[in-house]
């Protein structure tokens, strides 16, 4: 078995018994980068000689007592780091690369863990897009299908796991854009609660959705990581004053006596069959261990992707407000008056969907339309969050979709943002709700892509669904899937 | 809801954003094809709902007002910026032309 396609825990083990070094660790990833990142564009700033010394100072020291400790990774591109280029793949902040002078909590979080930050992995620019085509670096690629998309927003991330240029990535997920790409690459993805993780020093797209995970390569490993980030952080107003439990001690207690919720309105036309059977045999394979499955509804499901698409575009609005090209970002050379000067600056750094979302946020909150838009969909929003609270009064964790298809081809819907929009309709509504969420593989259609399916708990109820996922994992082999990399130009 | 050019200059105008005469159209189909779809929401009773902001009802939080040595000078935050620094400020072009 090669070094970068060890899990966390395996390569663990193998730091502890000095059977392996960190910086062989590390080389080893950096290695494959080279190798396979040509094409699959996953990786958009690289840390490598910085990520080498670390892992040296890591072997010199040579204690590997926490799980994470000489463990290589990628963050997505909104994670500040000192010193290393965070442009959230846009244009705004690429003329001048932005170098952030302090960390996200997160990246310090596992710094202090000892873990290798070898540098930023594609997104949609500022985690806009379901796709990783709005990045100003170019689509990153589907490591199972090179004419398909990784997903999105959090693509690289996703790609950069599935095929083993590092151990594990970070992501963010603001209506699913962890679990999504996920889903695409085969890989697993955590969503936890909203203020379960710290969401300082990452660049915000919509602050009251926005919620800080991991892409890993098994359940096992993304307990670990939530771990190490998880908890209250005086810097996140928004993080919550609630214990962070010991994952990985109940991690094996099985789902014997849960009750897993199937919800009705998850399973709709037009979605893809093989989606729908690779879901409901996942149900069954619960039944087996022992879970009892039950139909639930949530009735206001419909509408969660329509109060998505307008509380979202708000806080856009407002927090994109930001760029305006004095203390960081694009800049123009013609600076005859202030106003001018932002709106140069702005028009010229923000992409297409930037834009977009900006402008409908801007429209939404405007004198007049507050009522009809804005506060109507924080409206539904409740009554969507009511629909989880009532379902979580009968079942422990839900079971669905990710996606209503597998990863589809690149360019598919670039021309169309509603259909792009859709691509969230199972996932968006998890954000509205603030609920976590856990993204497995639990098939692969005809033509080999991975399916995945998303186990939800109730707010702050990680331990039951990484319980409920790694029950799964244990009995199934979806996980072990690797893609091939066949690619002509390979 | 058709948004026409017109408005979507106007809204352009109050996002900062230029919107050149070749994008106004594609622009208005786009939005207006979004607005569409949003539409929709008017079909829910929300008759005595609350509006959700904060999803974890997580009420007012206060911290001590107290200065904490980050360990970031001013210089570094000012290195960011593509504008020259002048005497620890950045300076910008004019507000009133």
């Amino acid at each position: 078995m090669s070094l970068p396609s060890l899990t966390i825990a395996q390569a663990h083990e193998k730091l502890k018994k000095k059977e392996i070094s960190s910086a062989e660790l590390t080389k080893a990833c950096i290695d494959r980068i080279e190798k396979v990142d040509k094409n699959l564009n996953a990786v958009v700033h690289r840390n490598f000689e910085r990520a080498l010394e670390e892992a040296k100072k890591a072997d010199a020291k040579g204690v590997f007592e926490h799980p994470l400790a000489g463990i290589p990774y990628l963050a997505k591109d909104v994670f500040c780091e000192t010193g290393i280029p965070t442009t959230a793949c846009s244009n705004m902040l690429r003329k001048k690369d932005y170098i952030p002078p302090f960390d996200s909590t997160t990246t310090k979080r596992l710094k202090a863990a000892g873990a290798i930050s070898m540098g930023k992995a594609n997104t949609d620019e500022f985690t806009m897009g379901a796709s990783t085509e709005t990045s100003c670096f170019g689509v990153t690629k589907n490591p199972w299908d090179q004419t398909r998309v990784a997903g999105g927003s959090s693509g690289g991330s996703a790609t950069a796991v599935a095929a083993d240029e590092c151990l594990f990535a970070l992501g963010t997920d603001t209506g699913g854009s962890i679990r999504q790409p996920a889903s695409f690459c085969g890989c697993v993805g955590l969503k936890v609660t909203y203020g379960r993780t710290s969401r300082y020093g990452v660049m915000s797209m919509a602050s009251s959705l926005d919620s800080i995970g991991t892409l890993a390569k098994t359940v096992e490993d993304a307990a670990i990581i939530l771990q190490a980030i998880a908890g209250k952080d005086p810097l996140d107003a928004t993080t919550g004053d609630v214990p962070v439990p010991d994952y990985l001690s109940t991690l094996r207690k099985g789902v014997k006596g849960m009750t897993i919720g199937l919800p009705k309105e998850y399973f709709i036309k037009g979605m893809s069959p093989e989606v729908e059977a690779a879901v409901r045999s996942a149900a069954k394979e619960m039944e087996k261990l022992g879970a009892k499955v039950v139909d639930i509804s949530l009735p206001h499901s419909s509408y969660a992707i329509a109060a998505y698409y307008v509380i979202c575009p708000s806080e856009v609005s407002s927090n994109m407000a930001r760029y305006d090209g004095i203390r960081y970002g694009h800049t123009s050379d013609k600076q005859d008056n202030l106003i001018e000067y932002y709106i140069r600056s702005r028009s010229g750094g923000f992409g297409p969907e930037v834009k977009r979302r900006i402008m409908i946020g801007t429209y939404a909150l405007s004198a007049g339309y507050y009522d009809a838009y804005y506060r109507q969909a924080q409206k539904v929003r409740t009554l969507i969050r009511q629909d989880f609270e009532k379902a979580f009064q009968k079942v422990d964790c839900i079971l669905a979709p990710v996606a209503p298809t597998p990863a589809f081809k690149i360019g598919a819907h670039t021309d169309d943002p509603v259909q792009m929009y859709l691509e969230d309709i199972f996932t968006a509504p998890i954000n509205l709700a603030g609920l976590p969420g856990l993204s497995i593989p639990c098939g692969a259609s005809k033509e080999g892509l991975p399916i995945g399916m998303q186990i939800l708990g109730p707010q702050w109820g990680e331990e039951t669904i990484l319980r409920a996922g790694y029950a799964y994992e244990q009995a199934t082999e979806w996980h072990t899937r690797k893609p091939a990399l066949t690619s002509p130009e390979q | 809801m058709a948004l026409s050019p017109a408005q979507v200059r106007h809204i352009a105008k109050l996002a900062r954003l230029e919107i050149s005469d070749a994008e106004v159209e594609k622009y208005a189909r786009e939005l207006s094809a979004i607005l569409d779809y949003v539409e929709k929401l008017k079909e829910v009773k929300t008759e005595g709902v609350e509006p959700t902001a904060q999803v974890t009802g997580q009420a007012n939080v206060f911290r001590s007002d107290v200065i904490e040595d980050k360990g970031i000078t001013t210089d570094a935050l000012l290195a960011t910026s593509p504008l020259p620094i002048v005497e620890q400020q950045i300076e910008t072009a004019s507000a009133h032309g």
